[in-house]
């Protein structure tokens, strides 16, 4: 069986003028259907470049992104974004906001009818749809960071790219908003790819955590597998042997093994 | 209080549970003062009763306010303006003095004064009317200029070599003076209408232009990501995303640029004769009708503002929602 996602040796090398700066080197990882599979490590070490390579807004300069063996060279709907800061349009309304996505992934596939069902039932997933003509800036930030992901979920893409999707939050909005998104993981099997830098939000939502070395030339120091039974409950696994023995070593890994280098910036 | 603040929770559990209707929280409203047996939510089996809030106060014209406002805001110009007009007045009074005072005006230019729209012969017209032909210049000039200026400022603001190749050609042309195409544009066009339209064309273009570019320069790369994840093409990204978000950039450009449009064409129309209100003053001139020059001085004060004041309203009905993020 070949594998849903292949991310197959990548490297990439930025060049500014004579300068070139090797952020990723030699990446090997396959993500299967269904996974929910988490990038961690420190800032700097090309996380969300790697994010950016398989979403397509960034080109690989070694190897190939594989999606059901099919390479991955421009950014598309089928591997939706939520993006750190929401990237909603201000000047549309959270329903325009989904409504652009949906329009333009199924303007040809749904009646006008059906389009507005399938904005309200993404709307409805994340707790959204009462404030459906607010704009961005009349709610709050995890209000935004909810629709992000109704828009992203909305595309019904083969692979959803959070990219750091709590980080911009207190600390109770993003517990809530992590239950959320493992409630929708649970009811809808998407494959999810997340960055983050928290350990606790790692090992919470993951099938896998992937622990990045630091940069330059970073590349996959550790895969570890959490295997917590789903559905996860956050009260009962804080003091859950295998919950604490897999953060004990994503912990390790981040501050023991390769450990934060200021000078190396 | 402690029946609100459960009314205040329910929405969150109903929330949850996604098969209830949504609207439940409205039939809460409406049955304000009774009590709501909460017994559906089978996590609690006591009821909550809900306390009706106060009726919001109806919205009454608040006369102190609006005099407060008519004391801060229309007082101050109105008592400057007299005294002003008092010391032209007593400064112009004396005989032999060049300039009329303010009575002489209103004595010999009464008919242009109180009726803007008299017509007594082709050219024997109120400034009301001489101010509408000006304006429909204008009106073509602009307008030609806005579309123009924000399609070659997207093209601009688009691309790096496009920028290189024609920022500094613009830099140099946007500093000619309105006045000095006009000699250019009669050779060229052999008609004086055609002339003043495109001197308001090229004087109010640049700024439309420049804007509009500086405006799609600073896009949010998140919102172009946005696009790219949609896949939208160039003209559904130039209509979606680029207008919109360049928008309050756009319409100060375009608000410079009407100001400019007005200063242009009473100079053209100077020069080009018809019917507008350049003209107007210049043929004044020429019968040494001092007292008509200063009423027109006013009509252009006061419909350039208006002209301005029209740009800012509209710039600020289309742009809402878009200068915050």
């Amino acid at each position: 069986m070949s594998a849903y996602l292949k991310l197959d040796h990548i490297g990439k090398t930025f060049t500014r003028g004579a300068q070139s700066t090797e952020v990723l080197r030699d990446i090997r990882l396959t993500i299967d259907k269904g996974e929910f599979v988490s990038i961690i490590g420190h800032s700097g070490c090309g996380k969300s470049t790697l994010l950016n390579l398989v979403a397509g807004l960034t080109q690989v300069s070694t190897g190939a992104v594989l999606l059901e063996n099919k390479q991955v060279d421009e950014p598309g709907p089928d591997r939706a974004v939520v993006f750190q800061n929401h990237s909603l349009l201000p000047w549309l309304t959270v329903y325009e906001n989904v409504n652009l996505a949906v329009s333009k992934v199924f303007g040809s596939r749904k009646t006008r009818a059906e389009r507005h069902d399938w904005i309200l039932e993404n709307l409805n997933l994340v707790q959204m749809a009462h404030a459906a003509d607010k704009r961005p800036a009349e709610i709050s930030g995890g209000m935004k960071q909810r629709v992000g992901i109704a828009r992203a979920l909305a595309m019904e893409p083969k692979i959803l790219l959070l990219d750091e999707p709590f980080g911009a939050l207190d600390a109770l909005t993003r517990a809530h908003l992590q239950d959320q998104m493992m409630e929708i993981h649970t009811r809808l099997g998407n494959t999810v790819i997340m960055i983050t830098h928290d350990v606790d939000e790692a090992v919470l939502l993951s099938d896998r955590i992937v622990m990045m070395t630091n940069g330059p030339g970073a590349t996959i120091g550790e895969v570890l597998d959490v295997p917590l039974q789903r559905p996860r409950a956050r009260i009962a696994l804080a003091s859950d042997r295998t919950y604490l023995k897999s953060r004990e070593a994503v912990l390790k890994f981040l501050y023991e093994r390769h450990r934060f280098v200021e000078a190396a910036e | 209080m402690a029946g609100v603040q459960d009314a205040g929770h329910l929405p969150e559990r109903k929330a949850s549970q996604m098969s209830l209707p949504a609207a439940k929280s409205d039939v809460h409203v409406a049955t304000k003062g009774d009590v709501v047996v909460a017994g559906q939510f089978k996590t609690r089996s006591a009821s909550a009763t809900v306390v009706p809030l106060a009726a919001t106060p109806r919205r009454r014209i608040d006369f102190a306010a609006i005099a407060t406002m008519i004391g801060q805001n229309v007082l101050p110009p109105i008592v400057v303006l007299a005294i002003l007009l008092g010391v032209w007045q007593a400064a112009f009074s004396g005989p032999g003095s060049s300039l009329p005072p303010p009575s002489e005006v209103w004595a010999q230019s009464r008919d242009l004064i109180v009726n803007p729209f008299f017509e007594y012969g082709t050219q024997d017209i109120g400034l009301g009317w001489r101010v509408l032909v000006s304006l429909e210049r204008v009106a073509y000039g602009f307008g030609l200029a806005a579309v123009l200026g924000v399609l070659i400022g997207a093209l601009i603001g688009q691309s790096i070599w496009a920028m290189r190749g024609l920022d500094p050609i613009f830099q140099v042309l946007r500093t000619v003076p309105p006045l000095a195409w006009l000699p250019l544009s009669l050779a060229a066009f052999l008609d004086s209408r055609p002339s003043a339209i495109f001197v308001i064309f090229i004087t109010s273009i640049w700024p439309v232009i420049i804007n509009t570019a500086v405006g799609i320069r600073n896009i949010p790369q998140d919102y172009r990501n946005v696009a790219r994840v949609l896949r939208l093409n160039q003209i559904e990204f130039f209509f979606k995303i680029m207008i919109p978000a360049a928008a309050p950039y756009i319409f100060s450009g375009l608000r410079i640029g009407a100001g400019l449009s007005w200063l242009a064409i009473v100079a053209a129309e100077m020069l080009t004769g018809g019917v507008g209100i350049g003209f107007f003053i210049w043929d004044a001139w020429n019968s040494s009708r001092l007292t008509d020059i200063i009423v027109a001085l006013v009509y252009i004060g006061l419909v350039g503002f208006m002209l301005d004041k029209l740009v800012s309203f509209v710039g600020r009905i289309v742009t809402r929602g878009a200068a915050v993020n």
